[in-house]
């Protein structure tokens, strides 16, 4: 682990800036922002600081009440069945229906649960020693994006994150795509759970049922190729697709009356029969086996290594990444079957993640929840945090689409964005700022990153809270 | 003068779109400059893939309503437009401004690239290049370029995030609803000081402060007036959000400097199950934007030029689950004042089953290109070979459709 890397002829050394700068690095771009002292304790040995965050049992769990999907499943069932009762007493009159006080108090209970989700998520975040450890959960997070744009998915969304995603975060990309594509919340997210083989013996009994509606959906099938594998330029065709479509019938929900509900079931009835072929693979007659086949083919595959280094490269360093960082995760997710944590291991080991000039501009929840852990505290209420985050146009769990939430300076650097930030950072430090020393706290947050600039306008602020607002907004604590 | 938009087009082929309209020449009734300066063009995304045979039902096509199955309108449920479409019933506003004349569809309009991505299909629609990954700057960016120097135009996206539409050369203001700024800080100077040098934050935070001393005025001109559907009283939960969306916007555009250009995107239409409630609640909130923006423009709606438009249509038959996937055509809206009035704007290529695009989509018939190029040429006065270099290069297969503004 020398401080130069190899060269290719042409290419520019690259060397490590100093220590100081890296510890400030470690921080605020592998963390989550620098917490009071934590500058300092990564510099004895910045890459260390990091390496000894990576652990196989995966990322820490939010403190919440830790309800799992099934429960959370049964509760929404119990309000769809309070919204059906009042329907039928008010015959059928659905607008008056949502008007009736035991669903509105069952409604407001759900939403108090998905909020309470989110704060323990937000403070797991702002309190945490191991912040490179929670923005690489993060990071998996709005890869496999479950999104709260439909009801039943809000309640779901923290429990997937636990059950599905933290534990497998530094496990082999194969463990945490099938834990992701046979989590409720995924197939519900992303209509699978319905989905059934047009010649299943399901759809047989539908057509006797005079249900001609039951049949095939595609949209698990198409965001799997598309978002979170190979990538939409891998030369899949609209075959492929509903071939792999057919392949994911019978992935499914327990039912109420069933022992599985709320869980992942493999319906055999709901199977499309008969072999497929998928990008030139060939898939024989194996039921539950012929989906996961097929998705342990996907992990394999070459594309899918390309595609998610380049976004793991874009996560973690600059909107345009060098291709040299790329294809050195990609050889190690090749070489290692796509061991996460050893891909981890190889970004940090990566001097082009060193670079001393921050690219990436932080989303609006990496800025507020920077703020936070820059004066050592948490958000007391999701009041007081969801606002903000709507506001700046990341709306707590609610991503606009499948593909999560952007992760490019230019979304997030809008002229209106950076206006609510303002007023933020000035709400923020009317709170806090009287109690701090501006200097000292410039330094704490910024290392060796912080710039003369920055650092002259926070000492020659007029007040303390001018000097808070700054540096909230300085281009340096914007960015990382 | 009317266009008769209606001659065969073969666009998937890439032959040319044939128009049959006296061709009048680059700017032979170009309006004055000063004219010219009253003009405004507010483009709405909806993204997700808005189902067009949802939006404009084609309850007079005999293949519909087997295609359609348990989704499918009845002709008594829709709002009738002609002997083929009626609309949705939730766009009462668009329907009352069709009646006047002030409001057209084109049933089966797609982008030039067949892309069943959201995302590259989005940035195709948005970036107005022939195919994906083919130009990383929005077409409406590269109209405010063009016509800086003849006259420079601003432009406006309300919501929290810069849609790639607008994003490019020219610095385009953002807005969104939320508290003014306390112009007795001094933050805001010393933050431009602080970000003098900074490409990314100078420009962003500059403009952001001109818009929000422009909404400032923008809300204390203008106390929230009824829209037109406001005797029915208010359908939804978000109506009040939409309403104020629109009217703020208006408010923002009849502004002395205020914005010609605005983009709003509105998401969501990504109906794979249980579409027509889902559909439903979209295109109420869309319709109600839309009466807000008609409110609030006042008088100057009779200068503008009003696009919906969605990066893919859905799925001619319905799926398993009660919804559509993604699919090809969808229905575009055309409004505004400066509107000319017609019938369906492109061709409608019917939904026989010879005629879906892959045994699946409603076919496309109109490059959206030919529309944006259209309206930019005839309605905002974009020189025509300026448009065909810079703002749509490799578009010669979408010419610009004449006869709507």
């Amino acid at each position: 682990m020398g401080n130069v890397t190899s060269s290719r002829k042409g290419e520019r050394l690259l060397s490590l800036p100093s220590k100081d700068m890296m510890a400030a690095i470690a921080v605020t771009r592998f963390g989550l922002g620098a917490r009071p002292g934590e500058i300092e304790a990564a510099q004895a040995d910045p890459k260390g600081f990091l390496t000894a965050q990576i652990r196989r049992e995966g990322a820490d769990l939010p403190q919440d009440g830790g309800e799992t999907s099934a429960q959370r499943f049964d509760q929404m069932r119990q309000v769809q069945q309070l919204r059906k009762m009042a329907r039928d007493r008010r015959d059928g009159q659905g607008d008056q229906a949502a008007k009736d006080p035991a669903v509105q108090d069952a409604q407001r209970m759900l939403r108090d649960k998905v909020g309470a989700d989110f704060l323990a998520r937000a403070r797991l975040a702002t309190n945490t020693d191991a912040a490179f450890r929670e923005r690489w959960a993060l990071f998996w997070a709005n890869h496999f994006t479950v999104s709260a744009t439909k009801e039943v998915t809000s309640v779901l969304i923290d429990p997937f994150e636990r059950e599905a995603i933290r534990p497998y975060v530094f496990s082999s990309f194969e463990n945490l795509l099938v834990a992701s594509s046979t989590h409720p919340a995924m197939l519900t997210y992303l209509d699978q759970a319905p989905s059934i083989g047009p010649n299943s013996q399901a759809a047989g009994s539908a057509a006797r049922r005079g249900n001609g509606k039951a049949g095939l959906n595609e949209n698990l099938a198409r965001e799997i190729l598309e978002l979170h594998t190979v990538g939409v330029d891998a030369g899949y065709s609209q075959a492929d697709v509903t071939e792999f479509a057919r392949a994911l019938t019978g992935f499914s929900i327990g039912r109420d009356n069933e022992d599985r509900a709320g869980q992942f079931v493999f319906r055999e009835a709901a199977h499309e029969p008969g072999a497929r072929t998928i990008m030139g693979r060939h898939y024989g007659r194996q039921g539950m086996k012929q989906g996961l086949a097929v998705l342990s083919d996907l992990a394999a595959d070459p594309h899918t290594a390309r595609h998610v280094c380049g976004k793991i490269a874009r996560h973690f360093v600059s909107d345009a990444p060098p291709p040299s960082l790329t294809e050195r995760l990609e050889r190690r997710w090749m070489q290692t079957g796509g061991d996460l944590a050893k891909v981890a291991q190889a970004l940090i080991e990566s001097p082009e993640a060193w670079d001393p000039t921050p690219a990436k501009f932080k989303t609006p929840y990496e800025y507020t929840l920077s703020t936070w852990r820059l004066i050592g505290a948490e958000p007391s209420a999701i009041e007081r945090l969801a606002p903000i985050l709507t506001g700046l146009g990341q709306k707590p769990f609610s991503a606009p689409s499948p593909k999560g939430w952007a992760e490019d300076a230019q979304t997030w650097a809008a002229p209106d964005a950076l206006i609510k930030r303002m007023q933020w950072a000035q709400g923020f430090a009317a709170v806090v700022a009287d109690r701090t020393d501006p200097n000292a706290l410039a330094a704490e947050a910024l290392g060796a990153r912080l710039t003369p600039a920055v650092a002259k306008a926070v000492s020659r602020a007029e007040t303390r809270r001018e000097a808070f607002a700054l540096l909230l907004m300085s281009p340096e604590f914007q960015r990382r | 003068m009317n266009a008769q938009l209606n001659r065969r087009s073969l666009l998937g082929l890439g032959a040319s779109l044939g128009i049959g309209v006296t061709f009048l020449g680059g700017q032979a009734f170009a309006a004055s400059e000063g004219d010219l300066a009253k003009k405004k063009l507010v483009v709405v995304i909806c993204r997700g893939g808005m189902d067009g045979l949802s939006v404009s039902p084609p309850v007079g096509d005999p293949n519909y309503a087997a295609l359609r199955g348990s989704i499918a309108m009845k002709p008594d449920e829709v709002l009738k437009l002609d002997g083929t479409f009626g609309l949705h019933p939730e766009l009462s506003t668009v329907h009352a401004l069709a009646l006047k004349g002030e409001a057209r569809i084109a049933p089966a309009i797609a982008s030039p690239d067949r892309a069943r991505s959201h995302f590259e299909a989005q940035d195709v629609l948005e970036t107005g290049a022939s195919g994906v990954y083919g130009a990383d700057t929005g077409w409406l960016n590269r109209t405010l370029e063009v016509l800086a120097p003849i006259r420079p135009v601003e432009g406006l996206s309300v919501g929290g995030t810069a849609p790639l539409i607008l994003r490019g050369k020219v610095q385009a203001a953002s807005w969104s609803p939320g508290k003014g700024v306390d112009e007795s800080a001094r933050l805001p100077a010393l933050l431009q000081d602080l970000y003098k040098t900074d490409p990314l934050l100078g420009p962003a935070f500059a403009s952001g402060l001109e818009t929000e001393a422009m909404a400032q005025r923008a809300m204390t001109a203008m106390a929230p007036a009824p829209g037109m559907n406001m005797a029915a009283g208010p359908k939804r939960r978000d109506d009040e959000t939409a309403r104020k969306l629109g009217s703020t916007l208006g408010g923002f555009m009849v502004q002395p400097g205020g914005p010609q250009i605005a983009v709003i995107s509105l998401d969501g239409f990504d109906t794979h199950a249980g579409q027509p409630s889902l559909i439903a609640t979209r295109l109420s909130y869309l319709d109600t934007v839309l009466d807000g923006l008609h409110t609030g423009l006042g008088a100057e709606w009779k200068n503008t030029v009003v696009i919906a438009v969605t990066e893919f249509g859905r799925t001619a038959r319905v799926n398993g689950t009660g919804g559509t996937d993604h699919g090809t055509a969808s229905t575009g809206l055309i409004l505004g004042g400066a509107l000319k009035p017609g019938g369906i704007v492109g061709d409608w290529p019917g939904l026989a089953q010879s005629a879906l695009f892959e045994n699946r989509d409603t076919a496309p018939t109109l490059d959206m290109r030919s529309l944006f190029k259209g309206v930019l040429t005839e309605h905002m006065g974009v020189d025509r070979a300026i448009l065909e270099t810079k703002v749509f290069p490799d578009s010669k297969t979408a010419k610009p459709l004449i006869g709507l503004a």
